[in-house]
């Protein structure tokens, strides 16, 4: 046991865990939303697509992740504007920017002269290379996630459940939806360096299936999300560094296999 | 007497392509109109409009200014099948939703008291903490019904709360609106005309355009007049249906 112990003495597996927790909270809520709004491939569009984003800031220089967000919310509002505006199929729509964003990405990095290090960590993440100044902005964004989502619970939860009626109601129910849609797209990109951008759909989708046995109240779905997301996170991070395998792959790992055997358990046990 | 809503020469539709033409209709305190025509001819567009889902491509919709606050004081009970069942909700939340209308609940517990009551007086009490995919259609129907009064709205809209539930829940419910109409004009979306000619006051027969029979009665003259293409129901001693001739 004293391994894990002395762990704790390294600042990098600190910040991992940090990166964990903040991880969680975030895609927590924000998977518990997507989930029950079942707009779970418009996310996997826009995480896709913030991969062209990280290939142009490769390519110019700049920070990958600002590339990412860029292009994120960028693709997240391109959507909205192919649905609605030019009445292309949403689902046709969403593969355009999905592909178009993944194809960018490629078409920058082949440009980008010389060795490209980090591209697997943007792909597949790595927990424990992640900096001070991404723990920061983590945290800002888990800060406003919690603000916005405690602050205007209720009318979040009904416009997600009927948006119709919220609309004939009088809410402002595209401010909010335009609002959900850049927290999306920032989760997605600020936690693209824990699980990647390939892998991140499963932090915003298992914990909340997990949840989803045991709950059918929104405000319980988004909170039992984010504690089956802390489990896999924190038991995935130990799993990798004692495992030495990939950390993004050992999380999700985790997270399938606590759906997997807890589905069974209620199978058989209810 | 002014009228609550005044619908003037509208025409309405989809992506241009308008569903209903130049229709006019006043709806006043009291009302109970059930509003029929065959599917696809423009009843929920109607509705839509009303609600202010659907911008009219021309015309007007004018509301008594006290129920056109920045909340209009519009209760809403849409087609059930456009809910998503599974989604993760209580039969409490579903109603609670009903709040949003208007801010007139002063604080959490007066809004929970009013909930429970309309729980309570809807028989659906012991159902509060389901999930509203465990639902019944008829508990359905109960649960949207006391969603759409909780804000105790001057208008209601119902579009064809009669789908999914048995005809013993059928009488109760029209039975129920009956004595909402007494506190609120009452729009009622049917494809059951057989049903509601007994309930509702006067009917609005929707195809293309709008029809007004000032009366639940209609004869089948008046109908050839308008083109409207559905059953005749009239009232009697026996309750008899006069099918529309055969051409």
């Amino acid at each position: 046991m004293n391994t894990i112990f002395e762990l704790f003495q390294y600042s990098f597996f600190l910040k991992a865990i940090l990166a964990a927790i903040f991880a969680s909270i975030s895609c927590g809520i924000i998977g518990g939303y997507i989930v029950s709004r079942r707009i779970v491939f418009i996310s996997g569009g826009i995480t896709h697509a913030s991969f062209g984003g990280i290939g142009l800031a490769f390519f110019l220089g700049f920070n990958p992740l600002l590339g990412a967000a860029l292009f994120a919310i960028f693709s997240a509002l391109g959507i909205q504007f192919f649905t609605k505006v030019a009445e292309i199929r949403e689902d046709s729509s969403i593969a355009i920017w999905w592909s178009m964003g993944m194809a960018m990405g490629i078409i920058f990095v082949f440009l980008t002269p010389g060795y490209t290090p980090n591209l697997m960590s943007y792909l597949f993440g790595n927990i424990l290379t992640v900096t001070s100044l991404e723990l920061w902005w983590m945290a800002v964004l888990n800060v406003v996630i919690i603000a916005f989502f405690a602050l205007f619970f209720n009318k979040i939860l009904y416009i997600a459940f009927d948006e119709e009626f919220a609309r004939a109601a009088g809410l402002p129910v595209a401010l909010f939806n335009y609002v959900t849609m850049i927290l999306i797209a920032l989760t997605v990109v600020l936690n693209i360096r824990v699980v990647g951008i390939i892998l991140i759909l499963s932090l915003l989708t298992i914990p909340q299936a997990t949840a989803n046995l045991y709950t059918n109240d929104f405000k319980k779905l988004l909170i039992y999300s984010t504690l089956f997301a802390l489990f896999g996170t924190l038991s995935g991070l130990f799993i990798s560094y004692f495992l030495d395998i990939p950390s993004g792959a050992a999380i999700i790992f985790t997270l399938v296999i606590t759906f997997g055997l807890l589905r069974l358990f209620k199978y058989f046990f209810k | 007497m002014e009228p609550l809503i005044k619908i003037e020469n509208i025409t309405v539709g989809y992506n241009k392509i308008p569903v209903l033409n130049n229709v006019n209709l006043d709806i006043f305190e009291n009302d109970f109109i059930g509003v029929i025509g065959p599917n696809g001819g423009g009843k929920t567009t109607l509705l839509k409009a009303i609600l202010g889902l659907l911008k009219p491509f021309k015309g007007t919709i004018k509301f008594r200014k006290d129920i056109n606050g920045s909340k209009k004081q519009i209760g809403y009970l849409p087609q059930v099948k456009h809910i998503d069942r599974k989604f993760p909700i209580t039969v409490f939340d579903v109603v609670r939703s009903g709040s949003i209308m208007q801010n007139q609940f002063k604080g959490k517990a007066q809004l929970k008291l009013k909930i429970e009551e309309l729980l309570e007086d809807m028989g659906i009490s012991n159902i509060r903490n389901k999930a509203i995919g465990e639902l019944s259609g008829g508990q359905m129907q109960r649960v949207f019904l006391c969603r759409a009064i909780l804000s105790n709205p001057k208008v209601l809209i119902l579009d064809e709360p009669d789908t999914f539930v048995d005809n013993r829940f059928e009488g109760e419910l029209y039975e129920k609106l009956q004595l909402l109409n007494n506190e609120m004009a009452i729009i009622l979306v049917s494809h059951d005309m057989g049903t509601i000619s007994s309930y509702v006051k006067t009917i609005a027969c929707v195809n293309g355009g709008l029809h007004y029979h000032p009366s639940s009665n209609i004869s089948q003259e008046q109908l050839d007049g308008y083109n409207c293409p559905i059953q005749v129901i009239t009232h009697g001693e026996i309750p008899h249906t006069v099918l529309k001739h055969h051409h």
